[in-house]
């Protein structure tokens, strides 16, 4: 009799109870799902605490800006899920972002935001080919070809722009920062959308099956027929293009592209991530759960604001919220050294 | 040191694994544990190990009740398993992975000369001509399992259970396993011995217990049993053939290999296999016969040579070549590399053809389900539905899915590398009658094995290779245990 998977002492204690309550199969359907609800409720009673806290919160003003806050982070963070599901990693999304920016506020000087914002996303496009490439054909770890990356794109950026802040006043180009549609800030809306295209494909799609089987297993998949290194090379260039959306939105909504921008966002990028519960090691997870970690992150720091916490905590609660949510996942999951 | 396990009961969730199980072995003995699987064996041995506890039952050593509750206690208790994925760290040395847990220390220093001393002891007690310096990833897999329990018995093991300890061996490394498991017991060490193989189990064993449906259907000494009895309380019916071969009229040339080289191992291989025809590859691990499977379906690099398929050049580059042509590969290690253990049952099977289950971009899941539900009947997958995870299978029906992800794409050449390894005795034979109406259907079928009988019984001809060179091609009639033999190790 072949044990199942993961036969801890915690989760037979834990099936056991609620087998008692639910019947067996529904018991060990709740226990499944559990990580991913736990996330949801987790958000829920978070939000709800703070509604009691300030009630400023559950104005529509504030959602809005939480949601508008969150935007950069979650889209960025939908690209890199692609890439964690792969067993990647991307370390370079906040300078990728950058770059793009700049190339996108100088080249829209010139020619308009229309061949601005299409060069610039082209350009992110191609910088996360290029881990792609790094990664596949070169063989250089993720992390490490990424963290390359990272420091070459930021100092390409500083090179390009002298340093200084470029700025952008073309409305056409302003608007997808500053812009509503009813009351809702573009941002958000693109938030959506790439979330919903995301969702689909990577549930809907053959890409997004070879994106799970990638990271499950590299060989069986390689030797089912699919062709690894291009789909890790197209998941890496997603990663890259959405970085440049990120880029788009962050240097509409401040009318400037600024070298500095997004320094250090990686953090909070894969944050979302991991609070969403995707699977370092590959093959688990999804967008969803990406899109309510970059709300908590977002809430959090709200919250804070809302409830006069002096600001130097942001960091530190933040790696807080990290630790609780991973903890909730790894009760069902073997340890790293394991 | 005896053994007892005393109406021993575990089960997982609504499965009852184990419905009061009691077995014994005694010090000095060998007891062979004989089922198919699910019937209970692994789960006894974790129990053994203290990986996993019981429901309910009480184990003794001596007579004296113990309750083994974690490795470490079991271990301390003088117990050791010897797992089919071995436990050995393989950048350290042999000498250290045997003394890992207790380093002969000179204050806060290595003492690396006695460390030396004590194995080098150790091991030439147990007539094993290794040198502990070597670090074990350069060991065979063989030597490394003799490693493994030279390991356990360093650490004063004096209940050494093993998990198929034969399943990757070539029959020379099986009488080296022996010879030191034959030493032991000599030396009054208490020996489990799992195996699927039943000429080795009757070779080696002084008692067999027979394991089914989580139940112990007998223990029988070893002269009180045969062959056809074990079997036949194994499967709880009798099986009439072990081999059900249907001969097949070949056809027209499917694959055709001239003068093939890797950089690695092969050296001029040259090889035919024919519409509707079982070619087996037989030889000894390390002969080259995996890495000629793998250069076939273009996952190792060919450095020179011509392949023809169907009379038409062929040079695959890639899996996804070899796939696109219909070629399948059903690989030798299925948990590394056959299955996705974390999928679903249907997208395991779906996965090479998934572009057939795709209406505009997008993948119909309906049609899927519908398409491995008929492979399921057609194949008699046990399974409670085609949602379930793979790793939830038995290892025999975890082969049959990675045989019908192929069969969805109908191949014309299907590559199989040791089908039945740790697969149970009922499932294999289910296997090789799959294999005859596949070939009867006009599959061409190119199967490895380092099961003799199973080769000889299951092939229309055999190819025996040695050291990446082909060294003897027999037609089934032809065909015996000694040529093949021969041929093998020339």
């Amino acid at each position: 009799m072949a044990a199942p998977r993961s036969d801890t002492g915690a989760e037979e204690k834990v099936v056991r109870g609620l087998r008692g309550v639910l019947g067996a199969e529904l018991a060990r359907q709740v226990w499944r799902a559990a990580p991913q609800y736990g996330l949801l409720i987790g958000f829920v009673v978070l939000c709800a605490i703070l509604s009691a806290a300030s009630p400023y919160f559950l104005t529509t003003q504030n959602l809005l800006n939480v949601a508008l806050q969150a935007a950069v982070v979650a889209i960025m963070g939908f690209g890199l899920t692609f890439v964690i599901l792969t067993r990647g990693i991307d370390l370079s999304v906040g300078s990728v972002l950058a770059l793009s920016g700049a190339v996108m506020a100088t080249v829209t000087a010139g020619r308009g935001p229309l061949i601005g914002i299409l060069i610039g996303l082209l350009a992110a496009t191609l910088l996360g080919t290029v881990n792609g490439l790094f990664v596949t054909a070169a063989k250089v770890a993720p992390f490490i070809a990424t963290l390359a990356m990272l420091a070459i794109a930021r100092g390409l950026t500083y090179v390009y722009t002298q340093g200084a802040p470029v700025g952008v006043h073309a409305t056409a180009f302003t608007f997808w920062g500053q812009g509503t549609i009813a009351t809702v800030p573009v941002p958000v809306m693109v938030m959506l959308v790439i979330f919903i295209l995301s969702l689909s494909i990577l549930t809907q799609t053959r890409f997004g099956r070879y994106v799970y089987a990638i990271g499950s297993n590299p060989e069986v998949s390689r030797l089912s027929g699919i062709p690894i290194n291009r789909y890790v090379v197209a998941v890496y260039a997603i990663s890259g293009l959405l970085a440049g959306v990120g880029g788009l939105i962050l240097t509409g909504r401040l009318a400037s592209a600024d070298p500095n921008s997004a320094t250090g966002s990686e953090l909070d990028v894969i944050a979302a991530v991991v609070i969403g519960g995707t699977s370092l090691f590959g093959g688990r997870g999804g967008v969803f759960g990406t899109l309510v970690g970059a709300l908590i992150i977002s809430v959090v720091a709200n919250g804070l604001v809302l409830l006069n916490v002096n600001p130097f905590w942001t960091q530190a609660v933040k790696g807080a919220i990290i630790l609780m949510a991973v903890l909730a996942d790894s009760i069902k999951r073997k340890s790293w050294y394991e | 040191m005896t053994v007892e396990l005393l109406d021993i009961r575990k089960s997982f969730g609504g499965v009852h694994a184990l419905r009061g199980v009691s077995f014994r072995a005694e010090a000095g003995e060998v007891t062979a544990l004989v089922g198919e699987n699910g019937a209970g064996k692994s789960t006894l041995l974790k129990i053994l190990s203290g990986a996993l506890t019981a429901d309910a039952g009480d184990v003794r050593l001596e007579g004296r009740p113990v309750s083994l509750h974690t490795p470490t206690v079991a271990q301390r208790a003088g117990i050791a398993i010897i797992h089919q994925e071995l436990s050995l760290l393989p950048d350290l040395s042999i000498a250290e992975n045997m003394y890992l847990t207790r380093l002969p220390m000179r204050g806060p220093l290595v003492d690396w000369g006695r460390l030396r001393a004590d194995s080098r002891r150790l091991l030439a007690r147990q007539e094993l001509r290794l040198d502990p310096s070597t670090r074990v990833a350069r060991l065979s897999l063989a030597r490394q399992q003799l490693v493994e329990i030279a390991r356990a018995i360093a650490q004063d093991a004096r209940i050494l259970a093993m998990d198929e300890p034969t399943a990757p061996l070539a029959d020379e490394e099986v009488q080296t396993l022996f010879r030191l498991i034959r030493q032991l017991r000599g030396r009054g060490v208490t020996l489990i011995f799992v195996s699927h193989r039943l000429d080795e189990v009757f070779e080696i064993a002084d008692r067999i217990t027979v394991l089914r449906d989580g139940q112990v259907v007998r223990t029988l000494a070893r002269s009180e049993a045969s062959p056809e009895l074990v079997v036949q309380m194994m499967v709880g019916r009798t099986i009439q053939e072990q081999f059900p071969k249907v001969a097949q009229v070949p056809g027209d040339l499917v694959l055709e290999v001239r003068n093939l080289y890797t950089k690695e191992l092969l050296r001029g291989v040259s090889l035919t296999v024919r519409r509707g025809e079982i070619v087996g590859l037989a030889g000894l691990v390390g002969a080259g016969r995996t890495e000629l499977a793998r250069a076939i379906f273009g996952a190792d690099r060919i450095e020179r040579g011509t392949l023809l398929l169907d009379g038409k050049p062929y040079r695959p580059r890639h899996p996804g070549d070899a796939v696109r042509l219909g070629i399948g590969y059903v690989p030798e290690d299925r948990k590394r590399s056959g299955l996705l253990l974390n999928f679903r049952l249907f997208s395991n099977h779906t996965l090479a053809s998934l572009k057939k289950f795709a209406r505009g971009g997008r993948l119909v899941q309906r049609l899927e389900v519908r398409a491995f539900q008929r492979w399921m009947q057609e194949l008699s997958i046990h399974a409670r539905s085609a949602h379930q995870q793979a790793a939830s299978l038995s290892g025999g029906n975890q082969q049959k899915v990675v045989l019908s992800k192929w069969l969805e794409l109908s191949p014309r050449l299907l590559i199989l590398d040791e089908p039945t390894r740790g697969v149970d005795v009922g499932a294999k034979v289910e296997l090789y009658e799959i294999m005859n109406r596949l070939a009867a259907s006009g599959t061409a079928i190119l199967m490895i094995s380092s099961d003799l009988p199973e080769v000889l019984g299951v092939s229309d001809r055999l190819v025996v290779m040695h050291e990446g060179r082909v060294t003897g091609e027999f037609e089934r009639a032809q065909a015996t245990k000694e040529r093949v033999m021969a041929a093998a190790i020339a």
